[in-house]
This record gives C-alpha cells, sequence and structure tokens, in this order.
C-alpha cells in the first residue's frame, strides 16, 4: 500500500519519551512509538504493562485521573497534544478511543450514536448518519426495526458493535481500541475481528489486546510492553516469528501470562 | 471418606450470647413494628369515630377550620393547603439548590473542596428545627419586611426559606447517591466522544440518576411536610385559604401541636379533629415518602449494566 510521501514522513501518532505515573506507581516508563498512517498498530502485553496507559495518552485520557503526572511529548500529525492552544475536546473528536467494556448511555440505540455528532454540532441528517455507520458495524440489518429500543437490550457483542459504530459517529482520523474483543465470546469476537478488519482501509488503529494471535491476525505492526516498558515493536511478522528480546519471546511463547 | 473427630452432623453446644441473639433481635422487631400498628390504631379507631359525628365530605370540601367557633366548621382545606403550600414552596428553593450542589460535589468539585461541603451538609442537618424557626422568625422574616413592606409578621415564605433550609441536605445526600449510582465510566465515555463535561453531566449522568434524583425530591418533600416546629414559629396559626405567601396560615401539623396542647377534652368531637387530621397529615407524609421509595426501587432496578 503506497502512502502520499509528504504526509508518511511524519506518524499520525508519536510518543516521545512518555512517561505517566498515577501516584507513586509508575504505569509507562520512557516509551518512545511512532503510529504510522494507515496503519493497524497492536499493543500486546501482560495486564498492567501499560497497553492501557500508552492507548489512553493518545487521546489525552489519563489527564481524567486524579494524581496523574506525564512526562514527554505526545504529538498527532506532528502537533504536540499538550500544547497550550490544544483543546482535549478536539483532540477526543479526531482520535476516537473504544473501550474494553462496551459502555453504552442507558438510552436508544439512535441516542447512542448520535451523541458525539450532537456534541459537535453536525447539522447533517442524524437519521442518515446513524443508518450508514451501524451499516458499517453490520448492526444495520439486526437494529434497523427499531433504532428506539434502549441500546441495553442489545447482546454483548452487538453492544460494542454500537460501542465502535458511536465512536466512527466522531469521523475520526484514528481509532483507539482498548481490548475491545476481552469481554465478548468467540463468535462475537470473530465479527469484531472482521469488522477492525474492515476499518483498516479507512482508519489509523491502535489496538491494545490480550489475544496474541488476535494482533497477528489484524495488525501491521506491533510493541510488545511490559512494566510499563516498551520492550520491542516492529512489523508484526518479525516480531512474531524473529523476535529479538528475550522477554519478548518468552511472551509469545506463553511462558509470561 | 470421613476425618477422624470431626462430625458435621455434631452441633457444638452454642454460647449463651448466640442462643439470644435471635430472640432478643426479633423482639426489637416486633416493638418497632407494634408501635407503628398502635399508632395506626388509635389515628384509625378516633378517625372513624369523629366522622361518625363530622360527614367526610364536608370536612374535604368546607373552607373554614374554626373547631371552637360557637358554630364549629371542621373543613380542612385551609390546612392541608397550607401545608401543600410550605411543601412546594421548601421544594421550590431546596431542590434546585440541593441538585446543584450535589451535581459540584459527585462531578466538578476537587477532593478537598468536596470533603468540606460534606461536613457543612452534616452541619445543616445538625441544626435543630427550632433554631431554623427561630432563624426564620428573626432573621429572615424582618428581612422580607424590608423587601416587601405588607409582609406579615408570621408568613408562609420565611417559613418555606427556613423548611427548605432543613430539607436542603436531605436533598444533597440522596441525589449524590443516585449520581453516585451510575457508572463512573459512563462520564469517560461521553469525554471521549468529544462532549464537555457539562454535556455528559446534562445529558447523561443527571438523566441516568433520574429516578434516584426524583426520590430524594419526594423524601425531602415528605419531611417538609411532617415539620412542625419551623412552621409554627415562623408561619403563624391562622387557619385561611390564601396563596399570598406574605400572609400567615396554619399547617396540618401547626393544628396538631397546637390542639395537642389540650384545649379540647377528651371524647369532644374538637379532640377528635386532632386525630383526623394526624390521620390526613399521615397520610400525605405516607404517599411521599412511598413515591419516593418507589423510585428508589426503580433506580435499583434502572439496569445500567
Amino acid at each position: 500500500m503506497s502512502v502520499p510521501t509528504t504526509r508518511a514522513a511524519v506518524p499520525v501518532l508519536a510518543a516521545e519519551d512518555l512517561t505517566v505515573r498515577f501516584g507513586r506507581r509508575t504505569a509507562l516508563a520512557n516509551v518512545t512509538l511512532s503510529v504510522p498512517r494507515g496503519r493497524v498498530v497492536s499493543l500486546i502485553g501482560p495486564s498492567g504493562g501499560g497497553k492501557t496507559t500508552l492507548l489512553r495518552a493518545f487521546n489525552r485520557m489519563n489527564e481524567l485521573v486524579p494524581g496523574v503526572a506525564t512526562t514527554g511529548t505526545v504529538r498527532f500529525d506532528g502537533v504536540d497534544l499538550h500544547g497550550d492552544e490544544v483543546d482535549p475536546v478536539e483532540v477526543r473528536r479526531r482520535i476516537g478511543m473504544v473501550f474494553q467494556q462496551a459502555t453504552l448511555f442507558p438510552r436508544s440505540i439512535f441516542e447512542n450514536v448520535a451523541f458525539g455528532p450532537r456534541a459537535s454540532g453536525y447539522t447533517g441528517d442524524l437519521q442518515e448518519l446513524a443508518e450508514e455507520l451501524l451499516a458499517a458495524v453490520g448492526l444495520w440489518s439486526e437494529v434497523a426495526e427499531d433504532l428506539d429500543r434502549p441500546a441495553m437490550q442489545l447482546s454483548a457483542g452487538q453492544q460494542q458493535r454500537l460501542c465502535i459504530a458511536r465512536t466512527l459517529a466522531l469521523r475520526p482520523e484514528v481509532l483507539l481500541l482498548d481490548e475491545p474483543t476481552s469481554a465478548l465470546d468467540p463468535a462475537a469476537t470473530a465479527r469484531i475481528e472482521s469488522l477492525i478488519h474492515s476499518l483498516r482501509q479507512d482508519y489509523t488503529i491502535v489496538l491494545a489486546t490480550h489475544g496474541r494471535r488476535q494482533a497477528a491476525r489484524l495488525s501491521d505492526l506491533t510493541a510488545y510492553l511490559a512494566g510499563g516498558e516498551l520492550i520491542e515493536y516492529g512489523p508484526t511478522e518479525t516480531l512474531f516469528t524473529t523476535p529479538r528480546d528475550r522477554r519478548t519471546e518468552s511472551y509469545l511463547t506463553g511462558r509470561i501470562a | 471418606m470421613t476425618a477422624a473427630g470431626i462430625s458435621v452432623t455434631r452441633r457444638a453446644p452454642r454460647r449463651l450470647a448466640d442462643r439470644l441473639a435471635r430472640p432478643a433481635f426479633l423482639a426489637c422487631t416486633v416493638l418497632a413494628a407494634a408501635t407503628l400498628v398502635a399508632v395506626a390504631g388509635v389515628l384509625g379507631v378516633e378517625t372513624v369515630r369523629f366522622f361518625g359525628t363530622v360527614s367526610p365530605v364536608r370536612f374535604f370540601t368546607e373552607v373554614d377550620w374554626t373547631p371552637f367557633a360557637e358554630e364549629p366548621r371542621f373543613g380542612v382545606l385551609p390546612l392541608l393547603a397550607a401545608t401543600a403550600q410550605i411543601t412546594a414552596g421548601a421544594a421550590f428553593f431546596a431542590v434546585p439548590a440541593g441538585l446543584m450542589t450535589a451535581v459540584y460535589m459527585e462531578h466538578y468539585a476537587g477532593v478537598r473542596t468536596e470533603r468540606v461541603l460534606a461536613g457543612v451538609t452534616g452541619l445543616l442537618a445538625a441544626v435543630p428545627t427550632v433554631v431554623l424557626g427561630y432563624f426564620a422568625l428573626t432573621f429572615v422574616t424582618p428581612l422580607l419586611r424590608a423587601l416587601w413592606p405588607g409582609t406579615e409578621a408570621f408568613n408562609a415564605l420565611s417559613a418555606c426559606l427556613a423548611v427548605g433550609l432543613m430539607i436542603l441536605p436531605t436533598v444533597i445526600v440522596f441525589t449524590r447517591n443516585a449520581l453516585r449510582s451510575v457508572p463512573a465510566a459512563l462520564m469517560e465515555t461521553g469525554l471521549a466522544l468529544g462532549a464537555g463535561r457539562g454535556r455528559v453531566v446534562a445529558r447523561v449522568m443527571v438523566p441516568a440518576a433520574a429516578p434516584g434524583i426524583g426520590a430524594a425530591v419526594f423524601l425531602a418533600m415528605a419531611r417538609a411536610a411532617g415539620e412542625t416546629m419551623i412552621v409554627t414559629l415562623a408561619a403563624g396559626n391562622q387557619a385561611q385559604l390564601t396563596w399570598s405567601p406574605l400572609e400567615g396560615l396554619r399547617t396540618l401539623t401547626a393544628y396538631i401541636a397546637q390542639s395537642s396542647l389540650g384545649d379540647a377534652p377528651s371524647g369532644t368531637v374538637q379532640y377528635g379533629a386532632f386525630f383526623a387530621v394526624s390521620a390526613v397529615l399521615f397520610a400525605v407524609t405516607w404517599g411521599l415518602h412511598a413515591t419516593g421509595r418507589f423510585l428508589m426501587s426503580r433506580r435499583s432496578r434502572g439496569g445500567l449494566g
């Protein structure tokens, strides 16, 4: 896949020497990593290794936690995300996030999809937008009959797909997916995976995942994080077949949970 | 397989405290229930007897409450209207203020500010109502009279403000509980969807807590309707049907307080009226309370997942 050279030169997201502490706990230590445009990047590693913290650093969600301290730089299209003129609300519109647990609002399916566009003052036809996005996540045929149904009545897999549609409604440039399938059964997981696969055409995706195989199946690049450190980062195939670091190898062969 | 020396079928001897615990707790429960039954029974019997003399239709439709006049009239409407007015007035002041305070404490204030506000709320709840009543009479009323010279010395508005102050902690505490029962993840999600905090609060967090907030309002109103001391001190004891908040009035509770001082000899119709009014008051507070409890139960079944 060829990318226009002028833009390809600048990564969409870049962490430079990024350290994040919550109180005394260091969640992320001196991480430097860049995400090229149009690619799927997986973050793998044990729980508490820093996957979620890195993901949340990319759309300034960490700062919502009391007692957080961040040093280093995060850049979006080359711009320092913590610069004075940067509005975190705008950042979160352009860098969308989907959480581990489906966190739907206790409202209708339609209201959930419409939430983001309404917040950003969308002036188009919300009904049309909802249909397009629900179709994009493969939900339209399942819910078209009744968009006013409470979103909570959907199955777990449908709920997570609705969460993705709700985030897509922001028209973001980047999608941050935080273990989107960890609470789902294999069938629902497969649907989400094929959805992620289809979304790679239009979005840069950063995917935090517990599933080594999921990372191998879906991503162009994979980063292995453990203990808050970035241990290894490279093309998925290389990392999985010939890891340079012994710790990466141990994790991939299942010796580290 | 049996473990040597240990048998699950043999009962270990129970200690005396253990054996007494169950009946002791049961006795306390029975006592509480029996008290309620006794209160309801006395109210019921005396009220039925009263309605043997005074027609219930006239009791609920006449607009004069003059039990000690030569030709006594027992129209409860002025008392009922006064209670409604005080309750609604107190809620008018306390609900918006309490709701906003609770939202501020839950979604905006830092840890330290929240702690201070919680302390102040607790202190306010500890102020005896007689003190609030005196505060209304000696501070609020002169203020109102300075603003509106026609204000009577005993007036509904002053009592509404003081009762509002009294129920404010109830509104705050129950609203905070309702807001806290909404998963915090929804706040994060809203912010991650590019909405400002105010928008997430108004569109997601508060609506999701709506049944619990409704419960807070009704439980607070139940307290306001039953409040006696403040209204007796600040609103006076004039049984009149008036909607002007600057005039005095007499609530159900104020009448009960006054009549229980012993003006009416036992067995007289005036004595019976005291019980009939008490029964009406009980119905009002119970209704408000039951509505609040109903909304509370809907909150816990709310299914936020």
